[in-house]
């Protein structure tokens, strides 16, 4: 528990800071809110706030999910023979690559705009590094341990379960940290561009609004919310991984 | 000396296996690499055999061949009478590497009931097999703990449980013991002895520790560096048991001076096989 203190006060003295800054040079509030205003924007309007939160929440883990799933699916079958992951591979390190503000229209087009639009770009921007990370993991399989389940006719699905897919597992477990903070950025740029007004708009949508509105203070009250959201994904993960690994592995000892 | 030939193993069963003009060479980058060299060997059923050789000699080469991990170049290898054709099962065999090889992710005992879940044997025999063979290296207290929370010489231990949890009828390890502090190798090595004694199965042992081939083996086959020919063909006459006291007598010295001076005759132990210099002439 001691560990919270540090960064607790980098915060405070970051806040403090802020706050005097705006006030001592008198900088208008559209500009750059003080501090103080955002923590006053956020108590008016946390219903709100946190309406928009559990939007893109849902839309982050539901892309986050479906990455995780899919992308060791893809890993998995790249794993199978040399020449697959030749042909295969890559074209998986466009998912890394493609700038998802630029397909979201395509993806508007062909899904309409709303959550599943918003869904498949938390999707696209996270399932990358799932698959790099656990084709890595698969492939570094102790080939000593290999041997042995040949020697005792392992099938291939024994072999998969019992030896890759567990060796795998701390390699898996990196992708998802990495993916988890990705999928609620691609969620929000997503609803930049492809989500609705309508019902609890997500942190994106909210994001447009207020800057619209020249309400900065309720931006930097979005802003913050989306980061704690990806802070909340990332400690999930990294509390699933703890519980996953603290048997065995070194990194979590 | 009974082989059935069977896959039901009782406990005390070995298998003969021949080795008749064995080559294999890896067609490796620029030029092939020759690592073994017609090698022919009668092992006889239930015989304890060392191949001693220097690193790199291609002796853990022959014992994957052996293993039918790898197939041959040229010749062929019997085991039982039977040749062995690659990725059948081979329940009859057990295999332990230089390091344990443990899964991290699995206690003592189902690392040791590994090798019977992938064979098929699961539940309460499985088990009791698996805690017997626990037992029998000597780690009754270690069944729950986990890889990372046991020693170098346990975790070897480990590892010999699980080899022996099939019950084989042929046991091969590759430098077993070689990465452990003398004390626990010569436990071990005595523990290796004692198992021996009571299965009667075949063992293959590659080392290139002249010690350890003399202490454990009825029989040493010396082998040349890369590629890997015989040298000498050595019987070791110290009868079944080998108690810790057998490595201060005299008759235990001079097997290993014997081989000791064939190693010495074969100038190309001069050359370390790190195949700088193989490819004059």
């Amino acid at each position: 528990m001691a560990a919270i203190w540090p960064p607790v006060a980098t915060f405070i003295v970051v806040a403090a800071v802020g706050e005097s800054v705006v006030r001592v040079w008198g900088i208008a509030p559209y500009l750059l809110p003080a501090p103080s205003g955002v923590v006053r924007a956020m108590v008016a309007n946390w219903r709100e706030l946190l309406g928009s939160m559990g939007t893109t929440a849902v839309a982050a883990l539901v892309g986050f999910v479906m990455a995780v799933a899919a992308g060791i699916v893809v890993a998995v079958g790249l794993s199978t023979s040399r020449l697959i992951q030749r042909a295969f591979y890559p074209y998986t390190v466009f998912f890394q690559t493609v700038p998802v503000v630029a397909v979201a229209p395509l993806l508007v087009i062909w899904f309409g705009a709303g959550v599943q639009s918003v869904t498949i770009c938390a999707f696209i921007v996270s399932v990358f590094p799932v698959i790099a990370n656990t084709l890595t993991g698969l492939l570094s399989t102790d080939p000593a341990l290999r041997d042995m389940f040949r020697l005792y006719g392992a099938s291939y699905g024994a072999t998969l379960w019992k030896l890759k897919l567990p060796s795998a597992l701390p390699n898996i477990v990196t992708g998802m940290r990495i993916a988890a903070g990705l999928a609620v950025i691609g969620t929000i740029v997503g609803e930049f561009v492809a989500a609705v007004l309508q019902g609890n708009p997500g942190l994106g949508v909210m994001v447009m609004e207020a800057r619209r509105l020249g309400r900065t203070d309720l931006v930097f009250a979005a802003i913050f919310a989306a980061s704690m959201l990806g802070l909340a994904m990332f400690g999930l993960v990294n509390m699933a991984g703890y519980l996953l690994l603290r048997r065995w592995h070194a990194s979590e000892r | 000396m009974v082989a059935t030939g069977s896959t039901t193993v009782t406990a005390s069963a070995g298998v003969s296996i021949t080795l008749a003009g064995v080559s294999r060479t890896f067609d490796g980058g620029s030029r092939p690499v020759e690592a073994v060299r017609g090698v022919s060997l009668e092992v006889p059923a239930g015989q304890f055999l060392s191949l001693l050789g220097p690193s790199g000699c291609g002796k853990s080469t022959l014992l994957r061949l052996v293993a039918g991990l790898d197939r041959p170049s040229d010749g062929e290898i019997l085991t039982g009478g039977r040749a062995i054709t690659p990725d059948q099962r081979r329940s009859g065999m057990a295999f332990v590497f230089q390091d344990a090889h443990l899964l991290p992710w699995r206690s003592v005992l189902h690392n040791v009931a590994l090798p019977l879940e992938l064979l098929g044997m699961q539940g309460v025999e499985g088990t009791r097999r698996a805690l017997q063979a626990i037992q029998d290296v000597g780690l009754a207290d270690a069944v729950d703990r986990y890889p990372a929370q046991l020693s170098g010489g346990m975790r070897m231990r480990v590892s010999l449980a699980r080899a022996l949890v099939t019950r084989p009828t042929l046991l091969l390890l590759d430098e077993p013991f070689a990465a452990l502090d003398e004390i626990t190798r010569q436990r071990l090595d005595e523990q290796l002895n004692a198992l021996w004694q009571r299965s009667g199965m075949t063992v293959l042992f590659v080392t290139h520790s002249v010690w350890e081939a003399a202490f454990l083996s009825q029989r040493a086959i010396v082998l040349s560096s890369r590629p890997a020919r015989v040298l000498a063909d050595i019987a070791v006459p110290l009868g079944e048991n080998r108690p810790a006291s057998l490595r201060t007598e005299t008759r235990y010295m001079d097997v290993m001076r014997q081989i000791q001076e064939v190693m010495k005759g074969d100038m190309t132990y001069d050359i370390k096989g790190d195949g700088k210099g193989d490819d004059d002439e």
